[in-house]
Protein backbone atom coordinates (compact mmCIF):
# COMPACT_ATOMS: atom_id res chain seq x y z
CA UNK A 1 0.00 0.00 0.00
CA UNK A 2 1.10 3.58 -0.88
CA UNK A 3 1.05 6.71 0.65
CA UNK A 4 -1.24 9.36 -1.59
CA UNK A 5 1.79 11.30 -2.32
CA UNK A 6 3.80 8.16 -3.58
CA UNK A 7 0.76 6.45 -5.48
CA UNK A 8 -0.40 10.34 -6.86
CA UNK A 9 3.88 11.17 -8.02
CA UNK A 10 3.20 7.82 -9.66
CA UNK A 11 -0.01 8.00 -11.31
CA UNK A 12 1.23 11.30 -13.45
CA UNK A 13 4.53 8.77 -14.03
CA UNK A 14 1.90 6.56 -15.77
CA UNK A 15 -0.21 9.41 -17.44
CA UNK A 16 2.80 10.72 -18.85
CA UNK A 17 4.96 8.03 -19.99
CA UNK A 18 1.50 6.61 -21.83
CA UNK A 19 1.19 3.54 -20.35
CA UNK A 20 -0.15 0.39 -22.77
CA UNK A 21 -2.01 -1.23 -19.92
CA UNK A 22 -3.71 2.25 -18.95
CA UNK A 23 -4.07 3.52 -23.04
CA UNK A 24 -5.80 0.05 -23.76
CA UNK A 25 -8.16 0.67 -20.49
CA UNK A 26 -8.80 4.32 -21.50
CA UNK A 27 -9.59 3.49 -25.24
CA UNK A 28 -11.85 -0.05 -24.13
CA UNK A 29 -13.69 2.79 -21.77
CA UNK A 30 -14.24 5.39 -24.36
CA UNK A 31 -14.93 3.02 -27.12
CA UNK A 32 -17.78 1.11 -24.95
CA UNK A 33 -19.34 3.86 -23.68
CA UNK A 34 -19.08 6.06 -27.23
CA UNK A 35 -21.13 2.78 -28.85
CA UNK A 36 -23.51 2.75 -26.44
CA UNK A 37 -24.70 6.37 -26.40
CA UNK A 38 -25.13 6.41 -29.93
CA UNK A 39 -27.16 3.55 -29.63
CA UNK A 40 -29.21 5.21 -27.00
CA UNK A 41 -29.39 8.23 -28.52
CA UNK A 42 -30.86 6.15 -31.69
CA UNK A 43 -33.19 4.58 -29.53
CA UNK A 44 -33.97 7.44 -27.08
CA UNK A 45 -34.19 9.91 -29.41
CA UNK A 46 -37.10 8.84 -31.51
CA UNK A 47 -38.64 7.97 -28.31
CA UNK A 48 -38.46 11.19 -26.96
CA UNK A 49 -40.11 13.08 -30.13
CA UNK A 50 -42.93 10.83 -30.39
CA UNK A 51 -44.02 11.02 -26.46
CA UNK A 52 -43.00 15.13 -27.04
CA UNK A 53 -45.83 15.80 -29.90
CA UNK A 54 -48.22 12.97 -29.20
CA UNK A 55 -51.04 13.08 -27.31
CA UNK A 56 -52.30 9.21 -26.42
CA UNK A 57 -53.99 7.56 -23.33
CA UNK A 58 -51.45 6.45 -21.30
CA UNK A 59 -49.14 9.15 -22.11
CA UNK A 60 -49.21 10.11 -18.36
CA UNK A 61 -48.00 6.63 -17.34
CA UNK A 62 -45.62 6.43 -19.93
CA UNK A 63 -43.84 10.01 -18.88
CA UNK A 64 -43.56 8.53 -15.50
CA UNK A 65 -42.30 5.23 -16.26
CA UNK A 66 -39.17 7.21 -18.52
CA UNK A 67 -38.72 9.70 -15.67
CA UNK A 68 -38.56 6.69 -13.48
CA UNK A 69 -36.09 4.62 -15.98
CA UNK A 70 -33.48 7.70 -15.46
CA UNK A 71 -32.43 6.56 -12.05
CA UNK A 72 -31.92 2.83 -12.79
CA UNK A 73 -29.10 1.39 -10.55
CA UNK A 74 -26.75 0.40 -12.72
CA UNK A 75 -26.00 -3.10 -10.58
CA UNK A 76 -29.70 -4.06 -11.48
CA UNK A 77 -29.22 -3.45 -15.04
CA UNK A 78 -26.01 -5.84 -15.17
CA UNK A 79 -28.09 -7.99 -13.45
CA UNK A 80 -30.51 -8.15 -15.88
CA UNK A 81 -28.67 -8.05 -18.82
CA UNK A 82 -26.59 -10.87 -17.27
CA UNK A 83 -29.44 -13.28 -17.14
CA UNK A 84 -30.54 -13.01 -20.38
CA UNK A 85 -26.85 -13.49 -21.79
CA UNK A 86 -25.83 -16.13 -19.19
CA UNK A 87 -25.34 -19.49 -20.71
CA UNK A 88 -28.45 -20.79 -19.72
CA UNK A 89 -30.26 -17.40 -20.40
CA UNK A 90 -32.34 -16.63 -23.56
CA UNK A 91 -29.81 -14.88 -25.69
CA UNK A 92 -26.87 -17.64 -23.76
CA UNK A 93 -26.59 -18.69 -27.37
CA UNK A 94 -25.52 -15.66 -28.70
CA UNK A 95 -22.46 -16.34 -26.43
CA UNK A 96 -22.23 -12.43 -25.41
CA UNK A 97 -21.44 -12.62 -21.67
CA UNK A 98 -17.83 -10.81 -20.87
CA UNK A 99 -17.12 -9.60 -24.32
CA UNK A 100 -17.52 -5.72 -24.76
CA UNK A 101 -20.36 -6.06 -26.90
CA UNK A 102 -22.42 -7.06 -23.16
CA UNK A 103 -20.97 -3.97 -21.73
CA UNK A 104 -22.18 -1.89 -24.80
CA UNK A 105 -25.69 -3.69 -24.22
CA UNK A 106 -25.63 -2.86 -20.62
CA UNK A 107 -24.77 0.94 -20.42
CA UNK A 108 -26.96 1.33 -23.74
CA UNK A 109 -30.02 -0.27 -21.03
CA UNK A 110 -29.15 2.16 -18.99
CA UNK A 111 -28.85 5.71 -20.59
CA UNK A 112 -31.41 5.07 -23.33
CA UNK A 113 -33.83 6.37 -20.74
CA UNK A 114 -32.03 9.18 -20.09
CA UNK A 115 -31.68 10.70 -23.66
CA UNK A 116 -35.47 9.75 -23.83
CA UNK A 117 -36.83 11.63 -20.79
CA UNK A 118 -34.33 14.46 -21.48
CA UNK A 119 -34.73 14.73 -25.06
CA UNK A 120 -38.80 14.31 -24.71
CA UNK A 121 -38.83 17.68 -21.98
CA UNK A 122 -36.35 19.63 -24.46
CA UNK A 123 -38.35 18.68 -27.25
CA UNK A 124 -42.03 19.30 -25.77
CA UNK A 125 -41.00 23.03 -24.00
CA UNK A 126 -39.85 23.94 -28.29
CA UNK A 127 -43.09 22.10 -29.18
CA UNK A 128 -45.18 24.46 -27.20
CA UNK A 129 -44.15 27.23 -28.79
CA UNK A 130 -44.07 25.63 -32.15
CA UNK A 131 -47.26 23.79 -32.17
CA UNK A 132 -49.78 26.46 -33.38
CA UNK A 133 -47.19 27.98 -35.85
CA UNK A 134 -46.74 24.86 -37.46
CA UNK A 135 -50.80 23.58 -37.33
CA UNK A 136 -51.60 26.74 -39.31
CA UNK A 137 -48.43 25.74 -41.67
CA UNK A 138 -50.40 22.06 -41.86
CA UNK A 139 -47.10 20.45 -41.51
CA UNK A 140 -47.19 16.78 -41.37
CA UNK A 141 -46.29 14.94 -37.87
CA UNK A 142 -42.55 13.83 -39.72
CA UNK A 143 -41.94 17.85 -40.90
CA UNK A 144 -42.61 18.53 -37.06
CA UNK A 145 -40.55 15.90 -35.73
CA UNK A 146 -37.97 17.27 -38.04
CA UNK A 147 -38.16 20.77 -37.49
CA UNK A 148 -38.01 20.12 -33.64
CA UNK A 149 -34.89 17.83 -33.75
CA UNK A 150 -33.50 20.59 -36.13
CA UNK A 151 -33.93 23.35 -34.42
CA UNK A 152 -33.05 21.90 -30.74
CA UNK A 153 -30.00 20.48 -31.84
CA UNK A 154 -27.94 22.15 -29.63
CA UNK A 155 -30.03 21.31 -26.61
CA UNK A 156 -29.99 17.79 -27.67
CA UNK A 157 -26.36 17.47 -28.28
CA UNK A 158 -25.71 18.29 -24.23
CA UNK A 159 -28.47 15.20 -23.66
CA UNK A 160 -26.34 13.13 -25.38
CA UNK A 161 -23.20 14.18 -23.40
CA UNK A 162 -24.94 13.80 -20.52
CA UNK A 163 -26.09 10.37 -21.49
CA UNK A 164 -22.24 9.49 -22.34
CA UNK A 165 -21.09 11.44 -18.75
CA UNK A 166 -23.09 8.51 -17.08
CA UNK A 167 -22.33 5.59 -19.31
CA UNK A 168 -18.57 6.29 -19.18
CA UNK A 169 -18.52 6.62 -15.15
CA UNK A 170 -20.33 3.60 -13.86
CA UNK A 171 -18.99 0.71 -12.70
CA UNK A 172 -22.07 -1.43 -11.24
CA UNK A 173 -23.84 -2.75 -14.87
CA UNK A 174 -20.18 -3.26 -16.66
CA UNK A 175 -18.45 -5.31 -13.64
CA UNK A 176 -21.45 -7.86 -13.98
CA UNK A 177 -21.67 -8.60 -17.43
CA UNK A 178 -17.92 -7.28 -18.72
CA UNK A 179 -16.17 -9.15 -15.99
CA UNK A 180 -13.39 -6.96 -15.99
CA UNK A 181 -10.99 -9.41 -17.80
CA UNK A 182 -7.50 -8.21 -18.65
CA UNK A 183 -7.34 -6.93 -21.91
CA UNK A 184 -10.28 -7.42 -23.18
CA UNK A 185 -13.18 -6.05 -20.95
CA UNK A 186 -11.04 -3.65 -18.18
CA UNK A 187 -12.48 -0.24 -18.20
CA UNK A 188 -11.34 2.47 -16.44
CA UNK A 189 -13.88 2.18 -13.67
CA UNK A 190 -13.94 -1.24 -13.14
CA UNK A 191 -10.05 -1.41 -13.44
CA UNK A 192 -10.28 1.06 -10.59
CA UNK A 193 -12.28 -0.79 -8.41
CA UNK A 194 -9.79 -4.03 -9.08
CA UNK A 195 -6.66 -1.95 -8.28
CA UNK A 196 -7.66 -0.33 -4.87
CA UNK A 197 -8.72 -3.89 -3.34
CA UNK A 198 -5.19 -4.96 -4.75
CA UNK A 199 -3.70 -2.03 -3.59
CA UNK A 200 -2.27 -0.88 -6.29
CA UNK A 201 -3.27 2.68 -6.12
CA UNK A 202 -1.66 4.13 -8.84
CA UNK A 203 -2.82 2.62 -11.34
CA UNK A 204 -6.14 3.54 -9.97
CA UNK A 205 -5.08 6.92 -9.29
CA UNK A 206 -3.95 7.54 -12.61
CA UNK A 207 -7.21 5.44 -14.11
CA UNK A 208 -9.01 8.00 -11.79
CA UNK A 209 -7.30 11.12 -13.14
CA UNK A 210 -8.02 10.71 -16.86
CA UNK A 211 -11.62 9.67 -16.14
CA UNK A 212 -11.77 13.26 -14.11
CA UNK A 213 -9.99 14.94 -17.26
CA UNK A 214 -12.81 13.28 -19.49
CA UNK A 215 -15.51 14.58 -17.01
CA UNK A 216 -14.07 17.97 -17.08
CA UNK A 217 -13.95 17.66 -20.92
CA UNK A 218 -17.52 16.42 -21.64
CA UNK A 219 -18.74 19.47 -19.08
CA UNK A 220 -16.82 21.93 -21.59
CA UNK A 221 -17.65 20.23 -24.53
CA UNK A 222 -21.29 21.25 -23.45
CA UNK A 223 -20.16 24.74 -22.39
CA UNK A 224 -19.07 25.35 -25.78
CA UNK A 225 -22.08 23.85 -27.27
CA UNK A 226 -24.09 25.88 -25.33
CA UNK A 227 -21.94 29.05 -25.94
CA UNK A 228 -21.78 28.63 -29.63
CA UNK A 229 -25.94 28.12 -29.70
CA UNK A 230 -26.31 31.34 -27.83
CA UNK A 231 -24.19 33.00 -30.26
CA UNK A 232 -25.58 31.69 -33.03
CA UNK A 233 -29.05 33.14 -31.31
CA UNK A 234 -30.49 29.59 -31.08
CA UNK A 235 -31.41 30.04 -27.43
CA UNK B 1 -38.67 24.62 -70.20
CA UNK B 2 -41.77 24.99 -73.58
CA UNK B 3 -45.58 24.78 -72.60
CA UNK B 4 -45.45 21.40 -74.41
CA UNK B 5 -42.84 19.99 -72.62
CA UNK B 6 -44.88 20.37 -69.13
CA UNK B 7 -45.86 17.30 -67.19
CA UNK B 8 -49.40 16.90 -68.46
CA UNK B 9 -50.75 16.66 -64.14
CA UNK B 10 -48.75 20.44 -64.12
CA UNK B 11 -50.57 21.56 -66.95
CA UNK B 12 -53.86 20.01 -65.43
CA UNK B 13 -53.04 21.67 -61.97
CA UNK B 14 -52.80 24.83 -63.66
CA UNK B 15 -55.46 24.50 -65.83
CA UNK B 16 -58.12 23.78 -63.39
CA UNK B 17 -57.89 25.85 -60.52
CA UNK B 18 -58.92 24.79 -57.12
CA UNK B 19 -63.13 26.52 -56.44
CA UNK B 20 -62.68 29.10 -54.42
CA UNK B 21 -62.61 29.93 -50.61
CA UNK B 22 -64.96 32.80 -50.43
CA UNK B 23 -67.43 33.74 -49.91
CA UNK B 24 -67.88 32.61 -45.91
CA UNK B 25 -70.71 31.70 -44.02
CA UNK B 26 -70.79 31.36 -40.65
CA UNK B 27 -73.76 30.25 -38.70
CA UNK B 28 -74.30 30.02 -35.01
CA UNK B 29 -70.91 29.80 -33.83
CA UNK B 30 -70.59 29.33 -30.35
CA UNK B 31 -67.65 28.95 -28.24
CA UNK B 32 -67.89 27.65 -25.02
CA UNK B 33 -64.85 26.72 -22.03
CA UNK B 34 -66.27 25.05 -19.15
CA UNK B 35 -69.12 27.23 -18.36
CA UNK B 36 -68.22 30.46 -20.37
CA UNK B 37 -69.15 31.42 -23.51
CA UNK B 38 -66.14 32.89 -25.44
CA UNK B 39 -68.18 33.47 -28.94
CA UNK B 40 -72.55 33.31 -28.37
CA UNK B 41 -74.25 32.70 -31.62
CA UNK B 42 -72.29 34.50 -34.30
CA UNK B 43 -73.72 34.81 -37.61
CA UNK B 44 -71.65 36.38 -40.72
CA UNK B 45 -70.85 36.75 -44.01
CA UNK B 46 -68.09 38.10 -45.59
CA UNK B 47 -67.79 38.52 -49.76
CA UNK B 48 -64.73 37.19 -51.62
CA UNK B 49 -62.55 40.43 -51.67
CA UNK B 50 -61.77 42.62 -49.36
CA UNK B 51 -59.82 43.53 -45.91
CA UNK B 52 -62.19 42.76 -43.44
CA UNK B 53 -61.03 44.52 -40.10
CA UNK B 54 -61.95 42.45 -36.43
CA UNK B 55 -61.90 44.94 -33.89
CA UNK B 56 -63.35 44.77 -30.17
CA UNK B 57 -62.40 45.64 -26.68
CA UNK B 58 -60.05 42.92 -24.82
CA UNK B 59 -61.67 39.21 -24.13
CA UNK B 60 -64.46 39.81 -27.16
CA UNK B 61 -63.28 36.99 -28.78
CA UNK B 62 -61.81 38.32 -31.98
CA UNK B 63 -58.27 36.63 -32.07
CA UNK B 64 -60.03 33.07 -30.94
CA UNK B 65 -62.24 34.09 -34.27
CA UNK B 66 -59.61 33.43 -36.14
CA UNK B 67 -58.43 30.68 -35.02
CA UNK B 68 -61.64 28.91 -35.48
CA UNK B 69 -61.90 30.97 -39.04
CA UNK B 70 -58.58 29.35 -39.51
CA UNK B 71 -59.28 25.48 -38.60
CA UNK B 72 -57.01 25.58 -35.29
CA UNK B 73 -59.74 25.27 -32.78
CA UNK B 74 -63.20 23.38 -33.58
CA UNK B 75 -66.46 25.54 -32.18
CA UNK B 76 -68.51 24.08 -29.61
CA UNK B 77 -71.27 24.27 -32.12
CA UNK B 78 -72.04 26.29 -35.41
CA UNK B 79 -70.89 25.95 -39.20
CA UNK B 80 -67.86 27.58 -40.79
CA UNK B 81 -68.53 27.43 -44.99
CA UNK B 82 -65.35 28.07 -46.72
CA UNK B 83 -66.92 28.88 -50.26
CA UNK B 84 -68.71 24.54 -49.61
CA UNK B 85 -65.14 23.66 -49.16
CA UNK B 86 -64.08 20.58 -47.17
CA UNK B 87 -63.04 21.78 -43.48
CA UNK B 88 -59.99 19.83 -43.29
CA UNK B 89 -58.20 21.06 -46.93
CA UNK B 90 -59.21 25.39 -46.07
CA UNK B 91 -56.48 25.60 -43.24
CA UNK B 92 -53.72 25.06 -46.45
CA UNK B 93 -55.11 27.32 -48.46
CA UNK B 94 -54.85 30.07 -45.43
CA UNK B 95 -52.13 32.04 -43.23
CA UNK B 96 -51.95 33.23 -40.12
CA UNK B 97 -49.58 36.01 -38.52
CA UNK B 98 -49.37 35.90 -34.87
CA UNK B 99 -49.33 38.83 -32.57
CA UNK B 100 -46.15 37.67 -30.90
CA UNK B 101 -44.59 35.93 -34.34
CA UNK B 102 -43.13 32.21 -33.79
CA UNK B 103 -39.77 32.19 -35.76
CA UNK B 104 -37.39 29.16 -36.47
CA UNK B 105 -33.74 29.45 -34.47
CA UNK B 106 -32.70 29.86 -37.81
CA UNK B 107 -31.46 32.49 -40.58
CA UNK B 108 -33.86 34.77 -41.48
CA UNK B 109 -33.61 32.73 -45.12
CA UNK B 110 -33.80 29.73 -43.90
CA UNK B 111 -37.24 30.59 -42.29
CA UNK B 112 -38.34 31.39 -45.47
CA UNK B 113 -37.25 28.04 -47.08
CA UNK B 114 -38.62 26.10 -44.23
CA UNK B 115 -42.03 26.66 -45.35
CA UNK B 116 -40.80 26.77 -49.29
CA UNK B 117 -39.56 23.33 -48.51
CA UNK B 118 -42.39 22.03 -46.76
CA UNK B 119 -45.18 23.60 -48.20
CA UNK B 120 -43.47 21.96 -52.19
CA UNK B 121 -42.94 25.52 -53.42
CA UNK B 122 -40.48 26.96 -55.87
CA UNK B 123 -37.45 27.60 -53.46
CA UNK B 124 -36.54 29.98 -56.16
CA UNK B 125 -39.47 32.80 -54.81
CA UNK B 126 -36.91 33.13 -51.06
CA UNK B 127 -34.95 36.15 -52.52
CA UNK B 128 -37.83 37.64 -54.11
CA UNK B 129 -39.94 37.15 -50.79
CA UNK B 130 -37.36 38.68 -48.71
CA UNK B 131 -36.64 41.69 -50.97
CA UNK B 132 -40.56 42.35 -50.87
CA UNK B 133 -40.42 42.51 -47.18
CA UNK B 134 -37.69 44.74 -47.31
CA UNK B 135 -35.24 41.89 -45.39
CA UNK B 136 -32.91 40.98 -48.37
CA UNK B 137 -29.80 42.85 -46.60
CA UNK B 138 -30.43 40.08 -43.60
CA UNK B 139 -31.33 37.10 -44.69
CA UNK B 140 -28.23 35.29 -43.31
CA UNK B 141 -28.84 36.82 -39.73
CA UNK B 142 -30.43 34.65 -37.05
CA UNK B 143 -34.01 35.27 -37.39
CA UNK B 144 -34.45 35.89 -33.41
CA UNK B 145 -31.81 38.73 -33.13
CA UNK B 146 -34.54 41.09 -35.71
CA UNK B 147 -36.40 43.57 -34.15
CA UNK B 148 -39.73 43.17 -33.32
CA UNK B 149 -41.00 44.62 -36.63
CA UNK B 150 -38.73 42.88 -38.54
CA UNK B 151 -39.26 40.01 -37.12
CA UNK B 152 -43.37 40.22 -37.96
CA UNK B 153 -42.54 41.30 -41.99
CA UNK B 154 -40.49 38.04 -42.06
CA UNK B 155 -43.65 36.37 -40.31
CA UNK B 156 -45.80 38.12 -42.97
CA UNK B 157 -43.33 37.02 -45.76
CA UNK B 158 -43.29 33.31 -44.56
CA UNK B 159 -47.27 33.65 -44.61
CA UNK B 160 -46.91 34.94 -47.89
CA UNK B 161 -44.89 32.57 -49.26
CA UNK B 162 -48.11 29.51 -48.82
CA UNK B 163 -49.67 31.76 -51.67
CA UNK B 164 -52.77 31.91 -49.14
CA UNK B 165 -56.17 32.85 -50.37
CA UNK B 166 -57.16 33.85 -47.62
CA UNK B 167 -54.61 35.49 -44.87
CA UNK B 168 -55.17 36.25 -41.22
CA UNK B 169 -53.09 38.55 -39.07
CA UNK B 170 -53.59 38.84 -35.49
CA UNK B 171 -53.00 42.31 -34.35
CA UNK B 172 -49.43 41.99 -36.23
CA UNK B 173 -48.72 45.75 -35.72
CA UNK B 174 -49.03 45.37 -31.51
CA UNK B 175 -46.14 47.94 -30.31
CA UNK B 176 -44.62 48.11 -33.17
CA UNK B 177 -43.32 52.35 -34.03
CA UNK B 178 -45.22 54.23 -36.59
CA UNK B 179 -42.72 52.93 -39.62
CA UNK B 180 -43.00 49.35 -38.64
CA UNK B 181 -46.37 49.45 -39.44
CA UNK B 182 -46.53 51.56 -42.27
CA UNK B 183 -43.90 48.69 -43.90
CA UNK B 184 -46.81 46.14 -42.73
CA UNK B 185 -49.45 47.89 -43.82
CA UNK B 186 -48.03 48.26 -47.05
CA UNK B 187 -47.34 44.81 -47.45
CA UNK B 188 -50.86 43.42 -46.86
CA UNK B 189 -52.71 46.30 -48.72
CA UNK B 190 -50.57 45.18 -51.76
CA UNK B 191 -51.78 41.45 -50.97
CA UNK B 192 -55.25 42.88 -50.84
CA UNK B 193 -54.71 44.40 -54.07
CA UNK B 194 -53.53 41.12 -55.82
CA UNK B 195 -56.86 39.77 -54.45
CA UNK B 196 -55.87 38.01 -51.23
CA UNK B 197 -58.76 38.11 -48.95
CA UNK B 198 -58.18 39.83 -45.85
CA UNK B 199 -59.28 39.37 -41.92
CA UNK B 200 -57.11 41.47 -39.94
CA UNK B 201 -57.85 41.85 -36.00
CA UNK B 202 -56.86 45.64 -34.95
CA UNK B 203 -57.44 47.57 -31.72
CA UNK B 204 -55.80 50.50 -33.89
CA UNK B 205 -58.53 53.10 -34.78
CA UNK B 206 -56.78 54.79 -37.51
CA UNK B 207 -55.28 51.70 -38.79
CA UNK B 208 -58.67 50.28 -38.86
CA UNK B 209 -59.47 53.31 -40.94
CA UNK B 210 -56.71 52.89 -43.29
CA UNK B 211 -57.12 49.74 -44.10
CA UNK B 212 -61.03 48.28 -43.78
CA UNK B 213 -63.17 47.75 -46.68
CA UNK B 214 -65.82 46.57 -43.81
CA UNK B 215 -65.54 45.97 -39.88
CA UNK B 216 -66.78 43.68 -37.95
CA UNK B 217 -66.98 44.75 -34.36
CA UNK B 218 -66.96 41.98 -31.58
CA UNK B 219 -68.84 43.02 -28.18
CA UNK B 220 -69.02 40.53 -24.94
CA UNK B 221 -68.35 37.49 -27.68
CA UNK B 222 -71.33 38.68 -29.94
CA UNK B 223 -71.31 40.52 -32.95
CA UNK B 224 -72.11 44.02 -32.17
CA UNK B 225 -71.89 45.70 -36.04
CA UNK B 226 -70.68 44.09 -39.20
CA UNK B 227 -71.16 46.85 -42.01
CA UNK B 228 -68.48 48.96 -44.33
CA UNK B 229 -65.97 50.75 -43.39
CA UNK B 230 -67.33 53.88 -44.17
CA UNK B 231 -70.63 53.40 -42.22
CA UNK B 232 -68.81 52.57 -39.24
CA UNK B 233 -66.62 55.17 -38.54
CA UNK B 234 -69.21 57.89 -39.66
CA UNK B 235 -72.50 56.08 -38.36
CA UNK B 236 -71.59 53.37 -35.54
CA UNK B 237 -75.22 51.69 -35.09
CA UNK B 238 -74.03 49.98 -32.35
CA UNK B 239 -73.46 52.01 -28.51
CA UNK B 240 -70.52 49.56 -27.65
CA UNK B 241 -68.96 50.41 -31.20
CA UNK B 242 -69.78 54.37 -30.38
CA UNK B 243 -68.31 54.33 -27.10
CA UNK B 244 -64.95 52.13 -28.16
CA UNK B 245 -64.51 54.57 -31.01
CA UNK B 246 -65.04 57.49 -28.55
CA UNK B 247 -62.44 55.99 -26.54
CA UNK B 248 -65.13 54.90 -23.70
CA UNK B 249 -64.02 52.19 -21.13
CA UNK B 250 -66.32 48.96 -23.06
CA UNK B 251 -66.82 46.39 -21.22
Amino acid sequence: MQSIGEAFGLALQLVASGDGDLLEIVLLSLRVSLTATAVACLIGLPIGALVAIGRFSGRGAVLIVMNALMGLPPVVVGLVVYLHLSRSGPLGFLGLLYTPTAMIIAQTILIAPIVAALSRQVLEDLHAEYAEQFRSLCLTRLQTVQALIWDARYSLLTVGLAGFGRAVAEVGAVIIVGGNIDHLTRVMTTAIALETSKGDLALALALGLILLVIALGVNAAVQSVRMTAARHAHV
Amino acid sequence: MSDTALPLATKLKDAVPAAPLMPLSVRDLTLRFGETTVLDGLNFDLGSAGCTMIMGPNGSGKSLLLKLLHGLMAPTSGHIDWGGQDPQAVTKRQALVFQKPVLLRRSVAANIDFVLKTRGKDRGRRDALLDHVGLAHKADQPARLLSGGEAQRLALARALATDPEVLFLDEPTASLDPASVLAIETIVRDARNRGMRICFVTHDMGQARRMADDVLFLHGGRIAEHTAARDFFCEPQSASAQNYMDGRLVV
